[in-house]
Order: C-alpha cells, then structure tokens, then sequence
C-alpha cells in the first residue's frame, strides 16, 4: 500500500484509492505535486502524510510549473523518478489552465493525473469549468448554464504524446494507462472522473456504481491518444453502437445535484452524448 | 584567502548579472522577458545554448510560471536563478511568498520598474520595495560592478546553512540594466571556491517528505517564527560573506550599509540603489565648502540593518532619506525604516521623494534639499515633482 488509509478523505471519496492504485504503478520513484484541492486537505499536516512518496505542494495555479522545475532538478542530479501532478479539475482547466498548457505545449517529461470532481469541492462546491451542463452548485443554484470544458480534446490538440480518460470504476484500464503512461516520456496526461459524495449529492456507497454508469451511458468514454492515435479502450470499445449505451436519465436520476433538471434538460444533454460519440466514431 | 586580480571588462548591468549568474554555476533557470530585464534573459539563453553555462532554461509562459517551475527544480535540490521586473515581480508575488515562507534558497534579480498604471517601463523601486514582507533577503546595489558582486554573493548567502532563505537582487532598471561600465569580475576558479556546492534538497526517495503542507496554527506560527529568528541570524552570515568576498576580490564591500563620508557629518543623506552615486556627488560638493554632511547607503533592506542606521545616524543634527517608492497613506517606505531605527533618539529625520516611474533626479535635487535642511528650511516631506 502507497498510500495509507485513515486520511482525511470524506466517505466514498474516491480520491485515496485513485491514488494508491497510480502509486502502485508508478512506485516509490515518484514525486506527487499537488495544488490547492481536496487532496491538499487528504494529504495531512505538518505532523504526518498518508503518502509512501515524497510530496510538494503547491499553490493553486503553479502545479505544472512546479512539476518542470522537479523534472529539471531531478534530470541534473541524473535521478530517475516519475514526476506526477495530481490536480483537481479547477486547478487543471480553469485557474492552472496557462500553466498546464505551457508545460504541454514545451512537452515536459511529466505525467499529469487530473481527477476531475466537475466542482470546487473542496471549497464546499462551487462551479468550475468542468462542471457539466444542468449541475446545481452553491454558485450555479438553479443549474449550470453551459458545457464541460473539454479538456483532454484541447490538451490533446497541443500534440503531445499520451492523453487518456479513465475511471474508478474501470480500475485494470485505469492502471493499465498509467503503466503505459510511465513508461513513456514527455507530456502525457490522464483525465480521472471522481465521483464526490457529497457535491454531486449521492449516498457515500453509490462512487462505483456512479463511476460505472457515467462510462454505461456515454457521458464518460473510456479512450486513449497515443502520439495522435485515438483508441477507446476497456467496455467503451462497444458503445459506439447507441444501442449498447444505457439513457443518461440511469447516471443523472442517482444525484441530487441533477434533481431539478426538466425534461428538456435530460434531452439536451442525451442529445450532446449522441452527438460526442458521432464525433468520437470518426476519430 | 588569497586575492586573485580580476578581469576588467565593459558590460552593461544585465550582462554584469548575467555573466555572474553564469559563474554561480545554477543547473535550472526560468525567466519570462520584461523590460528592462529581458537582455539578461537573452544573454543567459545564448550561455546556455553555448554549453557555456550547463544548466536548463525553462521558457516558461508567465512569471508566474518562471519562480513556481524554479522553486520546484530548488526544493528538488538544484541550484535555481530567475530575474523579472515590475508587472512580473507583481504576477510573481503568490509564488514569492510560497517559496519565501518554505525558505528555500532561490536567487532573484529584479531590474527595478514602475509599476502601472499607469504604464512605465522606466526606474523607480515601487516593485521591489513592495516585496519586503515576502522572507526574502532583499539588496540593492549602487552601480554595475556593485549588481555582479552581489549576484555572486547572494548564491552564497541563500544557501548557508544557518541562513536558507530566498535572495532578491535589486537594481535600477536602465540606469543599471542598460548602461555599460567598466566591471572587475572574478575568475572562474575563484566563484567555485566562493560557492561550495548546493547542499540543499527536500525530495529524498528513501526519506519522503511533504514540503509546505496544512499547518495547524501552533506549528504555522513556529514556523513564522523560525524564518524571524533565521532573518535575523542572516546579518552576522550576510557580513561575514561581504568579508570574505572583499577578501577575495580585493574590493571593499562595506557591511549591510556603506558610510560615505558620514563618520563625522552633522547632515546624513540615506539611500539606495543607483542615485546613491547622485547623492555621493552632492555630499562631496558641499564637502568641498565645508559642509559637515555624508552619505549612508543602505546595500541591505531585508534584513533591515537598524542597529547600523542607528549608529551612524544617532548624533546627527538632520537626516534626509531619498526615497524612491512609497506607501500611499503613509510616506516613503525607506523614511519609515530609518524613523523606526532612530525611535527613542531626538533627530529630525526628513523626506525626499523621487524618481519615480523614472524622473530624473540629479545631484542638484539632492544638494538643495541638504541646504535647505541645514538651513532648517525643508520642509518634512518634499516631492520632486
């Protein structure tokens, strides 16, 4: 175990077992960068850290930065390790977006993990980019009004090497994009869809099964982009047959932050998915 | 230590610092370009493209970027080097206070500018003064040969073990920056032997550490605590390495502030940076008429050297402090420092406030405002406008 239970994740939390099971990957060799988020508050205090691996934390928008710094020192001093920058989605798509994007775009020899909770949660769950369309948040109380920023395509458009989706609930294809991850050099990201308790609203015993449905219905495919080359991967090989994808109302019915959505709501967003996954066909 | 003569050359103050930063031997830099650092930048890119300097440049997107990729390579154990000015100092400021409140060495030049709005690329210290609460040791140097001593010397004095703190590296920008003077440099040889190898790192496999987690507030207050007292130990290292250097390069260094002509003077003139040559002309002027006055140039801001100020200043019939920032609502940033050194002691200490976003101040403003104050004419604050 890399990473120790009896940390200050809140119940159901997916983040502790997302962690461990990179850290199983990657190993003692890692150095964890981490930025303002749930995981700051996960990774304890001055007095003791749940984490086997050393860990720099950072401020809010610096994390990929921090990371190149890492990678350069670590080069000098002709240590091998892999660098990792574990962030939330706000500190990755919004307020550590220009950053994130100047570390791809010099194609930094780091693995970026972002285990995206669509939310500020930490902060108690304000809306971020990456919040999905119609999600109550304590700033968006009657719904957001726009699109998820879609962060894998645009930081696959910077061209670099390693970029994939994964999920908890998909744990084996998971893991196996952080082997593939590691062994690769460059920029190389991985985008985690991390269901939370209690900003999405759902009972602490349902993570997996959210995690499971979300993947089910469409919302969240599982692929990969190897040096330009898009492949779904895991049970997201079979969706592309619409009739293979369960209703988005079966992943949005289980969450109070979706409770208030209309009709046309749940249509428009069914809609978007059908629409994604045309466009996913022809990559 | 034996003196070993230097090497004379031409430079401008950014290829000063540019070519000390080179015999400091950093293996990571990041720098953004701003005016009127950005000819440093493009000096220390050609080193390094060269393999003169071997270390990686990171060209990062923003100064933001520049210290945060810089800290990181630092708490990694390497020896690290930005520079910025102004609006990058600004955008710097989270990160300043992240990696001054984490104490890790880190050396930082700042060509000194005006901050907008509204826009000016020209000199004054509002962006450097305006980061004395950031734990960094902060200097400022009078004249090019001044910026490449310093340079040297701060990579020593961050990373001495009983000082770990960031260093920040003040000089004039275009004044200093852009201006070419005859400058003694070391030689190689004798920066190695100056500056023994880094020591410091926090990322250690085998003995894992988190670096700058959740503090409870009686450990978040220790700490605060701790990087007083290592401010305070600072001084005595910061002097003993001034020493060492005047040793080795066989160029007086002063202390934390150089007395010019001050020992015995009725009148002191203070200041900082560059237009402490404007203010040494002035004082020999009125020297050269009989007028008791001097100069006291304060080379170290961070550690503030009251107990210096205080004893060159406490017998004086006058002071004048020159300042070239100030605190709106409450007066030149300099002014205060010297009024706290002097508190207790009966001397009447008066304002000069210039230069800023780049006003020319010449030894003239500064003579008059001697001789309106041995006159008692001046009045407590003056503006030159």
């Amino acid at each position: 175990m890399m990473f120790l239970r009896g940390n200050a994740a809140c119940p159901g939390c997916p983040i502790p077992r997302e962690l461990d099971a990179l850290l199983e990957v990657t190993g003692e060799r890692t150095v964890l960068v981490v930025p303002a988020s749930c995981t700051t508050v996960i990774m304890g205090d001055t007095r003791g850290m749940p984490s086997k691996v050393p860990v720099i934390h950072s401020a809010f928008a610096a994390s990929s930065a921090i990371a190149s710094g890492v990678r350069s020192a670590l080069d000098a001093r002709g240590e091998k390790a892999t660098v990792v920058v574990w962030a939330g989605d706000g500190g990755t798509g919004d307020i550590g977006f220009a950053s994130l994007s100047g570390a791809a775009e010099r194609n930094e020899d780091i693995l970026y993990v972002c285990y995206d909770n669509e939310a500020y949660m930490n902060t108690g769950v304000q809306r971020s980019g990456l919040t999905p369309f119609g999600a109550w948040t304590t700033t968006t109380p009657s719904g957001k009004a726009e699109s998820k920023k879609p962060l894998p395509k645009i930081i696959a458009d910077h061209g670099v090497p390693y970029v994939a989706t994964a999920s908890i609930a998909y744990l084996f294809d998971y893991k196996d994009k952080v082997r593939k991850a590691k062994e690769m050099s460059g920029f190389r990201y991985i985008h985690l869809l991390s269901p939370c308790p209690p900003g999405w609203r759902f009972d602490a015993g349902l993570t997996v099964e959210i995690a499971k449905l979300a993947v089910e219905t469409g919302i969240w495919p599982l692929y990969e982009i190897e040096k330009g080359k898009f492949r779904l991967t895991s049970i997201s090989k079979v969706l592309v047959d619409k009739k293979k994808r369960k209703p988005v109302e079966e992943y949005l019915k289980l969450q109070g932050r979706f409770k208030d959505l209309k009709g046309e709501d749940v249509k428009r967003i069914q809609e978007e998915v059908d629409q994604m996954w045309e466009d996913l066909a022809r990559m | 230590m034996q003196v070993t003569k230097g090497v004379v050359k031409a430079l401008v103050g950014n290829h000063a610092v540019a070519y000390a930063v080179k015999q400091a031997k950093p293996q990571v830099l990041a720098v953004y370009p701003i005016t009127p650092q950005t000819t440093m930048l493009e000096k220390l890119s050609e080193y390094v493209d060269r393999g003169e300097l071997k270390a990686r440049m990171i060209r990062v997107e923003s100064e933001h970027s520049a210290l945060a990729s810089i800290y990181g390579a630092a708490v990694a154990g390497a020896r690290v080097f930005t520079a910025t000015a102004s609006q990058g100092l600004l955008y710097m400021t989270e990160m300043l206070y992240w990696a001054g409140g984490q104490r890790v060495p880190i050396v930082a030049a700042v060509a000194t500018r005006a901050l907008a709005s509204p826009w000016s690329i020209l000199d004054d210290h509002q962006d450097f003064m305006s980061k004395r609460d950031a734990i960094w040791i902060q200097m400022m140097a009078e004249n090019v040969q001044e910026a490449y001593d310093l340079t040297i010397q701060a990579f020593r004095i961050s990373e001495h073990e009983n000082v770990v703190l960031p260093v920040m590296m003040g000089f004039d920008g275009f004044i200093l920056t852009h201006t070419m003077e005859r400058v003694e440099v070391l030689h190689d040889s004798v920066v190695d032997s100056f500056i023994p190898p880094r020591k410091f790192n926090l990322v250690d496999f085998t003995d894992p550490v988190g670096v700058g987690p959740v503090a409870p507030p009686e450990d978040y207050i220790r700490i605060r605590f701790e990087a007083k007292k290592a401010m305070e130990r600072s001084k005595r290292v910061i002097k003993e390495i001034f020493r060492e250097y005047e040793d080795i390069s066989g160029r007086p260094q002063h202390g934390l502030v150089e007395c010019f002509m001050c020992r015995d003077a009725d009148y002191v003139v203070v200041s900082m940076g560059a237009w402490s040559g404007d203010a040494r002309v002035a004082v020999k002027r009125l020297r050269e008429r009989g007028a008791k006055v001097g100069l006291l140039k304060v080379r170290v801001f961070r550690p503030f050297p009251f107990e210096e100020v205080r004893d060159y200043l406490r017998d004086c019939k006058g002071v004048l402090v020159m300042d070239r920032a100030y605190s709106f609502g409450s007066g030149g940033i300099l002014v205060n420092e010297v009024k706290v050194s002097l508190y207790g002691h009966d001397v009447p200490v008066h304002s000069l406030v210039g230069g800023l976003g780049g006003m020319d101040v010449r030894p003239l403003h500064i003579q008059t405002a001697l001789e309106n104050l041995m006159e008692g004419k001046l009045e407590e604050e003056r503006w030159l406008l």
